[in-house]
């Protein structure tokens, strides 16, 4: 484990010096995967356009309270990673963004997370959960694809946005599949069964899927914690590169991973969180006893 | 110390045969039981067949019931059973599939949903002799609807109403969640993830519950005696596809009808031995349309596993 740590600080140092800082500039232009982080974080979090904000977010599960007073900037086109020990609530945070918790009795949110640019409130009462999950994608842990033919889950979401036409729904899917990198491994059995997949093609196709409706912003819930490690770095390159196109926010179990593939990380403890800043600076220079405690796997 | 650990590993492999011997005492005892139970069914079967071996042929299902024994035949009780299936499976299964449904994913969880829920599954104890009241009371003279294809299979609907209520929740449950959540991430409303999602997963399990409820309802004489089947009709109900215009015809809904087990039990309480072999034939094709029933039931959902394999 600590072997893993001091690599993961090589790999972060090493990316820091490749890309000396530019201030402003780099935030402008699309960065390329790993390159923008750099030593500026604050400055960087000051520029890129924010694409959510949650404000004082409070949650409860009946009378226990999951999510503590949170504050936290999700900046646009860019991933931003939550990491904590199991039970910190990053997952329930995450599900705040589309609303999955609506779907079970007894939940109830206090607080606001504004989406941007219409500022609407996202866990507001007076806020449609489905509309919600229209706009933000979502990809779970285990990979889930409906026992149904590769073309038919990623159709599924334009379908339900009314979508019919045959060439429409052809040429959509076709091009969420290939900004999953899943088209060349699918495109001769668009028909057959999504479970003839395997794990790593099967969420890349959940991914497709998410994508297909161009989502606003999309979530991942641990997506590779049920993968071998080729299909985890598959996933993880994807991550990468759809940063240029879709605001992401991932939690990950894995720290690593939060590393290799985020530009900001967030580090949540016991429903709080305790720190939030550029992935480079997390990993090297914790502001928080708490976070260094935990990245140098003293607990979690 | 090693020759503790000899011992030890004596011990060991000694205690090992003893509990290996009991394992093979109870797949004994577990096989003598179930070879005993399925030989009690073969020699109801083969002693039907025996007993009736001389009705069998074609005569046997063209010809209607009659006083001489070697004339009778069960064609008015096997059109009368199959168009009463039809009218249940017809009732039941909508019926039973929407209060599932409703029950499993749209009712909220508290003390009435409990109460219902608990009730349905007593329904399924109500002896349905009882069944056959209600529906005397309510179908035959409430509603008008005589003693009529229409009210048996009403009747009957009702009694395996509570299996498929049990058998479609159960396979609506199967369902996984990460399935649901699936499609509700997408955006899908909870009418869109049942109707596109959950429904077709399970209709499998749904369709064996029906079956397997029809196959219960085949054999019932209770409640179809008490509204009142004939035991001796010599004429079929009005045939449901004309060649006329309009082609459908509902006549036969409100027809008189005799059943198989009807039919059976009379023949049984006749005092000539020769209606015996007749009784034992109706037996054996009753006994044998369950069977049928059940291996269609297995089917069915052999082929819906294999396709859908969470």
């Amino acid at each position: 484990m600590d072997m893993d740590i001091a690599t993961t600080r090589q790999d972060v140092s090493g990316v820091v010096q490749v890309q000396p800082t530019q201030g402003d500039s780099s935030a402008k232009s699309p960065a390329k995967p790993g390159v923008s982080i750099v030593l500026e974080d604050k400055a960087q979090l000051r520029a890129n356009p924010p694409k959510a904000r949650s404000e004082g977010l409070n949650f409860w599960y009946g009378t226990n309270q999951a999510l503590k007073n949170i504050n936290l900037t999700i900046p646009e086109r860019q991933v931003t990673a939550l990491i904590g020990p199991s039970g910190c609530g990053k997952s329930t945070f995450l599900r705040c963004f589309n609303r999955m918790h609506d779907l079970q009795p007894d939940t109830r949110y206090e607080g606001a997370i504004q989406l941007r640019p219409d500022d609407i409130n996202l866990v507001g009462k007076e806020v449609d959960p489905i509309e919600v999950r229209m706009r933000i994608g979502m990809v779970f842990q285990k990979p889930n694809p409906f026992p149904k033919s590769v073309f038919e889950n990623v159709a599924y979401g334009l379908r339900l946005r009314g979508i019919g036409n045959k060439t429409e729904l052809a040429e959509r899917v076709e091009r969420a599949l290939r900004a999953a990198a899943i088209w060349d491994e699918v495109k001769d059995r668009l028909n057959d069964s999504a479970l003839a997949l395997s794990g790593g093609q099967m969420q890349r196709l959940c991914i497709a899927r998410a994508l297909a409706t161009e989502p606003e912003i999309l979530l991942f819930d641990e997506p590779t914690s049920a993968l071998d490690p080729i299909a985890t770095a598959k996933i993880e390159e994807l991550i990468s590169e759809l940063r240029e196109t879709v605001t992401i926010l991932i939690v990950t179990h894995n720290m690593q991973q939060a590393a290799r593939v985020s530009d900001f990380t967030a580090f949540m403890y016991l429903g709080e969180l305790v720190e939030v800043d550029a992935t480079s600076k997390i990993f090297t220079n914790p502001a928080k006893k708490a976070t260094e405690d935990y990245i140098t796997g003293r607990y979690g | 110390m090693a020759a503790a650990e000899q011992t030890t590993l004596e011990e060991i492999r000694r205690g090992l045969s003893w509990r290996k011997q009991l394992d093979k005492v109870f797949v004994a005892i577990g096989l003598a039981l179930l070879f005993g139970c399925l030989a009690v069914l073969a020699i109801l079967f083969f002693d039907l067949l025996r007993d009736g071996a001389s009705r069998f042929g074609w005569d046997f299902f063209t010809n209607f019931p009659s006083r001489k024994a070697e004339r009778a035949g069960i064609l008015s009780a096997w059109v009368g059973t199959s168009l009463i299936m039809f009218v249940t499976a017809l009732v039941a299964l909508p019926v039973g599939v929407a209060a599932a449904i409703y029950l499993e994913e749209y009712a909220p969880k508290n003390w009435f949903t409990n109460i219902i829920e608990i009730n349905v599954t007593n329904l399924a104890g109500v002896p349905s002799i009882v069944y056959g009241l209600l529906a005397l009371g309510l179908f035959v003279y409430a509603f008008n609807f005589g003693q009529s294809v229409l009210s048996a299979g009403l009747t009957l609907a009702l009694l395996i109403l509570p299996i498929v209520i049990v058998a479609t929740r159960e396979s609506l449950r199967a369902v996984p969640k990460a399935i649901r959540e699936a499609a509700y991430g997408l955006g899908a409303t909870r009418w869109e993830v049942t109707k596109d999602h959950v429904l077709p997963y399970s209709t499998g399990g749904i369709l064996t519950g029906l079956i397997l409820g029809l196959s219960r309802a085949i054999g019932e004489t209770a409640p179809i005696i008490t509204i009142g089947a004939l035991s001796f009709i010599a004429f079929l109900p009005p045939a449901p596809i004309s060649g006329e215009f309009p082609f459908l015809n509902f006549e036969w809904l409100t027809s008189e009808f005799t059943a198989m087990p009807i039919q059976m039990f009379n023949w049984v309480s006749r005092p000539d031995q020769a209606f015996q072999a007749n009784a034992a034939a109706a037996g054996a094709i009753l006994l044998g349309m369950t069977l049928l029933m059940n291996a269609i039931a297995i089917w069915i959902r052999y082929r819906f596993r294999k396709k859908i394999n969470w």
